[in-house]
């Protein structure tokens, strides 16, 4: 309950305050926001395998952003920030894919 | 720690506020949900509430940053957040198709150029070749002429002008410099003829009428100068019973035409 609420006033504030992102972050947040949707995902999956640890998914939803931002930054530095950033989209695509058809397995039995 | 947690996993079912003092809820719940499967999921909404506030925070800066970045993608400058790799290369694509642009420009101009230099080079062309064909055809006698000139009349009471002498008025109006003449109605040109007796004279086939009227075009003064120099027009015509009279005028007209005739044999050369 607390996660859908927090994301539905979550999205509601965004949509409300619309602030400009800074120029800095403007590279990461869209990585930051795939990795905690990994997170989510993975918490809901845990959750339906019943293994939801809320410090687990703290601590994976932080560390996903910080990690998925720090890869960034790296290639960023190194000069395959675009590439990087296209790698780390599509691993945490495809755990997001994973999770997900856990989930649907759990809710359609199928 | 592991030891401790089948102990406190039952208890938080019914006192849930002790949770929270036990301050490692997770570690717990992950050990042990798997044994336990059906109290974790009872008992975990209530049990943490550091972890709820926790889970809140985060899910509400997800959805936030969510909802901003789409705002984002949507409505700012796609090139704000670019990478500057992305952006040199974008650039690069835009000078590449700048200098296309310009290259076409200059080619454009240069079309352009050269179609308005031929444009007035051509005009300035007509223009000479209209000049060209406006001073012919006042030499053939194709159009009217008017200007400075005289106007010279030969009486021929006695009838003694012969075709001759009217030949060599006009040869000596045209050394004079007349620039083009009628006589009685009929215009001079080149190939114009004097023809026929005293009393009968002819110009291209043209009856005359005593007296002849001459009607010059040219520098009125050399003109009359030069009938009237000893063994010129006006003496031969007065030892022949005539008489001449001139009058010079600032403004004569030349209005009688000659037709054009087409060459019969000669063809323009392309004259390159």
């Amino acid at each position: 309950m607390i996660p859908i609420l927090g994301l539905a006033i979550g999205v509601v504030l965004g949509l409300l305050l619309d602030p400009s992102v800074p120029l800095w972050l403007q590279p990461y947040l869209p990585i930051a926001v795939v990795a905690a949707l990994d997170a989510v995902f993975g918490g809901v999956r845990a959750r339906f395998d019943r293994i939801f640890d809320a410090k687990v998914f703290v601590v994976s939803f932080v560390s996903n952003v910080v990690v998925a931002g720090l890869i960034v930054f790296l290639g960023d530095q190194l000069g395959v920030g675009a590439q990087l950033s296209t790698a780390v989209v599509v691993v945490l695509g495809i755990r997001i894919f994973g999770n997900a058809a856990a989930i649907r397995r759990h809710l359609f039995r199928a | 720690m592991s030891g401790e947690q089948p102990e406190q996993d039952p208890a938080p079912d019914v006192t849930p506020a002790e949770v929270p003092a036990a301050g490692r809820p997770g570690t717990a719940d992950e050990a042990v949900a798997p044994t336990v499967p059906a109290k974790p999921a009872a008992r975990r909404r209530r049990r943490d509430p550091l972890a709820a506030v926790l889970i809140g925070v985060l899910t509400l800066l997800l959805g936030f940053a969510f909802a901003v970045q789409v705002r984002s993608t949507d409505t700012d400058t796609q090139y704000a957040g670019a990478r500057e790799e992305d952006l040199v290369r974008i650039l690069d694509d835009l000078t590449a198709q700048q200098d296309r642009l310009r290259q076409e420009i200059a080619d454009q101009r240069a079309a352009l150029d050269q179609l308005g230099s031929s444009d007035s080079d051509s005009a300035a062309a007509l223009q000479e070749a209209r000049e060209r064909a406006q001073a012919l055809s006042i030499l053939n006698g194709s159009v009217a002429a008017q200007g400075e000139g005289m106007t010279m009349t030969i009486r021929d009471p006695a009838t003694g002008i012969t075709s001759s002498v009217l030949l060599n008025a006009i040869q000596e109006l045209r050394g004079a410099g007349a620039e083009t003449m009628q006589v009685d109605q009929v215009r001079i040109g080149v190939s114009s003829a004097v023809t026929g007796a005293p009393g009968d004279l002819q110009i291209d086939g043209q009856q005359l009428q005593a007296p002849y009227v001459f009607q010059v075009i040219g520098s009125s003064q050399d003109m009359a100068t030069a009938m009237s120099i000893p063994g010129g027009v006006v003496s031969t015509v007065g030892g022949r019973g005539g008489s001449v009279d001139i009058v010079q005028s600032d403004r004569v007209v030349v209005d009688a035409l000659r037709p054009l005739d087409a060459p019969q044999y000669a063809d323009p050369d392309s004259g390159d």
